[in-house]
């Protein structure tokens, strides 16, 4: 093992954070739940959180979101859907947080994407000495292109989630109220029936010792 | 003790800083603590033929030291894939760090559950492990370095393949789209449908309900002279 500085080793440190990419992932958050996730960041890197509830409740949920330091960058409450974009300011630990807290029986699904920095490139050794052809730029800006392609694709399946959800829903809904209404329409009104025969056999009593 | 000096024990201390270092490097990105018994649950909607690959790497959380240790062998994770219809696709025991893949014959969502076996945890741990994780799904799962040097691709053209891959990613996203909109289709005409029943049929129960009533009360009244 070569003896190293500590001036390199600091400078080994700083290099850990890497390249960055981004993280997708859907939950689901329980009743009276808190959920966080955390991530080492390096100064200077643009990051993007973006969070969608997709089923549950009234599809929303808390979102706080603090840095190293435990300053709060972002914080919303009963959130649906937003995206939040900052360039970490201090390399360290920044902590997210999703709360379903507030909602006592109905659970959430949740799902988030956080975009660390740029993604890795194609070639990991690639230290480009010679500006790109002009076949690579044309494969580079078709390759972005169909990135926010297939970003929108799941925006869009996101929202179709949310709205099958809403759907059967309603779907189910409708079938308990359906039936839970006639049964008591008709209990009522055989019941209503009964009750007036009882105030009538009463009266007839009463009448009758009157009479005589 | 005293002759040796402190060298070796710095060297010692600089080889584990660079080996904390080139650990973190291993699987950086998200991580989140999770308990001894619990079970984490994580939601991939995928369409069919879709391939998923995650990474994970454990670290058991040190009271003494209060600090989490760089990595722990014996530590093992349980990960278990169900697809849409509940049916289990994949339940493996993994050590402390694993990589799992699987792909999705089914479109629709897929379920990945982690959880720890380990009981040591409880004695040791103070009940905390941080899991790092990372999925990848379809064209994000390819590594292209590996499939450039496995059929020898010039750079044009390992860019023209993951250019292909992306499309096809994106065919088959759309495909599922078409799917998925045809039981959202056939759900609210499902349920259009059973709104026009019930309206009906609570008409005709209102209404025959209401003869039911007149008649009896009718008759009722007759028998007690009182009509």
């Amino acid at each position: 093992m070569p003896r190293l500085g500590y001036a390199q080793l600091f400078a080994l440190l700083l290099l850990v954070p890497g390249p960055g990419g981004a993280s997708e992932i859907t939950f689901e958050l329980p009743d009276n739940a808190k959920q966080c996730f955390y991530e080492d960041i390096a100064q200077g890197t643009k990051c993007t959180l973006e969070f969608q509830v997709i089923t549950g409740g009234h599809y929303d949920v808390d979102c706080r979101l603090e840095d190293p330091d435990g300053k709060v960058l972002y914080k919303e409450m009963k959130k649906q859907y937003d995206s939040f974009t900052f360039t970490a300011s201090k390399n360290g630990t920044y902590k997210f947080c999703f709360s379903n807290e507030f909602s006592t029986f109905t659970h959430k699904t949740v799902y988030f994407d956080f975009q660390v920095g740029e993604d890795p490139p194609l070639f990991p050794s690639e230290n480009r000495v010679s500006a790109l052809t002009q076949m690579e730029s044309a494969c580079v800006s078709i390759h972005e292109a169909l990135k926010s392609v297939i970003d929108y694709q799941t925006h869009f399946r996101l929202r179709e989630a949310q709205g099958r959800s809403r759907a059967e829903d309603l779907n189910t809904r409708v079938a308990y109220w359906s039936v839970g209404e006639a049964l008591i329409l008709l209990v009522v009104s055989i019941g209503q029936v009964f009750l007036l025969k009882s105030f009538f056999s009463d009266k007839r009593t009463t009448t009758t010792r009157v009479g005589s | 003790m005293a002759g040796v000096g402190l060298g070796p024990l710095r060297a010692m201390g600089r080889q584990a800083l660079v080996l904390l270092a080139l650990c973190a490097t291993g699987a950086r990105g998200l991580y989140f603590h999770i308990g001894e018994t619990e079970k984490r649950c994580f939601i991939e909607e995928i369409p069919d033929e879709t391939m998923v690959i995650g990474n994970y790497r454990t670290q058991m959380w040190d009271k003494q030291k209060e600090v989490f240790l760089p990595s722990t062998p014996g530590l093992g994770m349980h990960v278990e894939v169900k697809d849409p219809d509940g049916k289990v696709v994949l339940s493996r025991q993994y050590g402390s760090e694993g990589r799992f893949t699987f792909t999705s014959h089914t479109p629709g969502d897929h379920q990945i559950c982690l959880h720890s076996n380990s009981t040591r945890m409880a004695l040791f741990a103070g009940g905390k492990l941080r899991v790092h994780l990372d999925i990848q799904v379809g064209e994000h799962a390819n590594n292209y370095p590996e499939i450039a040097a496995k059929d020898k691709l010039t750079e044009l053209q390992l860019r023209a393949r993951q250019l292909l891959d992306q499309v096809e990613q994106i065919q088959k996203e759309q495909d599922y789209q078409r799917y998925r909109e045809e039981r959202f289709r056939l759900t609210s005409e499902s349920t259009n449908q059973r709104v026009l029943w019930w309206s009906i049929a609570q008409t005709v129960i209102l209404i025959l309900t209401g003869i039911w009533q007149m008649r009896h009360l009718k008759s009722f009244f007759e028998a007690k002279k009182l009509v």
